[in-house]
This record gives structure tokens, sequence and C-alpha cells, in this order.
């Protein structure tokens, strides 16, 4: 027990160190055009599309349409 | 491991977690004084703020409201120039070409100066960008607006100015 509440704090504090907020001055990077997810609109078709077949039971995002990929 | 000794391991290893989290020094509210500007090495040529009021504004040429917010900041630089107002722009852009490119396309008559430390932002710590700090002419902070949303905060800006110009000595 004492070795499992020395290595659960040990984890905790290793954890902590790892948490960091950006700043909201120093976003720049992210808000890059190249750093958003929909920059590449016939690479996010072809994700939609294969999220849609394959987990749209009751209509994907919005299309209609069942989940048997037939489109 | 007694007991005692438990208690003051987990002790120790909670202040430590909690230090873990702390932050630096509280920035300045409102009431408080503006950090002297001279003092964070920021780029640029700061024009003389003393018995002005001063519009402190923090902005980055990545950063959309910022750039809807520049027109509106010459236009009160522009109306209120003479009776006392002095807007400085600190730009928090990692490069000065960003900055200097944006300026090249929205040229603009009052005071832009680069953070390029970090060191005035960090002190200020502002919640958002843009983000402008209205200054008294006894160098107080009195209004600090979070975002810009347009007219809204351009009515609000122009009454604060206002306000402020007419305590002036």
């Amino acid at each position: 027990m004492n070795a499992f509440i020395k290595w659960t704090l040990f984890a905790l504090l290793l954890s902590a160190g790892g948490c960091a907020t950006v700043p909201p001055w120093e976003r720049g990077i992210t808000a890059r055009f190249s750093m958003r997810p929909d920059r590449d609109p016939l690479s996010e078709m072809m994700y939609e599309h294969i999220y849609f077949t394959r987990e749209a039971a009751s209509g994907g995002r919005g299309i209609g349409g069942g989940g048997c990929g037939c489109n | 491991m007694s007991s005692k000794n438990r208690e003051s391991l987990i002790m120790q290893a909670l202040i430590c977690f909690g230090l873990s989290f702390s932050t630096a020094a509280a920035p300045p509210q409102v009431g408080d004084p503006l950090p002297i500007l001279s003092n964070h090495r920021l780029e640029g040529t700061l024009p003389s703020t003393t018995g002005k009021v001063v519009l402190v504004d923090f902005w980055a040429s990545w950063c959309g409201p910022c750039r809807k917010a520049f027109p509106e900041l010459e236009t009160l630089h522009q109306t209120y120039r003479a009776k006392g107002l002095v807007v400085i722009g600190v730009s928090v852009d990692d490069k000065k070409s960003d900055m200097d490119k944006f300026l090249a396309s929205h040229p603009v008559h009052f005071s832009v100066v680069r953070d390029a430390g970090k060191s005035l932002v960090g002190k200020l710590q502002p919640t958002t960008m843009p983000t402008s700090y209205l200054v008294d002419h006894q160098g107080n902070i009195r209004f600090v607006h979070q975002g810009f949303r347009g007219e809204k905060s351009v009515e609000e800006l122009t009454q604060e100015i206002e306000t402020l110009l007419k305590e002036l000595p």
C-alpha cells in the first residue's frame, strides 16, 4: 500500500508538469491556415465519405442514406 | 513506513503538486498603474505619454479581430489625438516581417511597437486577443477591453475615452 501511494503521487507529480496553457499572445502558430482541420477540401471530403460509410448508421453527418457504403 | 512519515510524504507531495500549478505574479488590474512601457525593450519608438490618456492595444497580424479593430483605432487616433489621446499598438508577432507586411497593407498613423521579448504582454497577461488598456493621465489603468466586437466596442471605447479626456487638467 505504501508503495502504491508513493508511485501514485510520483505519477501525479510527473503528469502535473505536462500541463500547459498556451497564452493568447502565443497562438500565432495555431492560427495558421495549415493548422485548420478543414484546410484541404478534397481530403476533408474523403474523410467525410469514409466516416459516413463506416459510422453513418443513422444518417452520417447530416447526409441522407444508410451505412451500407453504397455511395 | 510509519503513518507519521507517510502523512509527511503525502503533504510534501501535495505541496509540490500545488506549486507546479502556481503562476507568475498577478497581472495589473483596473486601478493599478500601467507598467512603464520603456522598461520592456519594445521595438519601435514610443511616444510621450506624460499627462495624456493612453490606449494600449495588444494585437497580432494573425488575429482576425485585431485586424478589424485596426481601422477603428486609427479613427479614434485621428479624432482624439488633438484632445490628448495617445494610441499605442503593441504587436506580439513573432516575426517582425509579419507585422511589417500587415502594416504595409493597413497603414496607420498611431505608434506601433513590437513586444519581441513578450515582456510587456507577459506582465499584463491579457486573456484574449486583442486586448486594449485605457490609461488615464495619471498612468492608471481605468478600462480593459477584451476582444473586439465591432460597433459595440467602438462605442464603449469612445465613451470611455471621452470620460478620461474630461479628467485632463
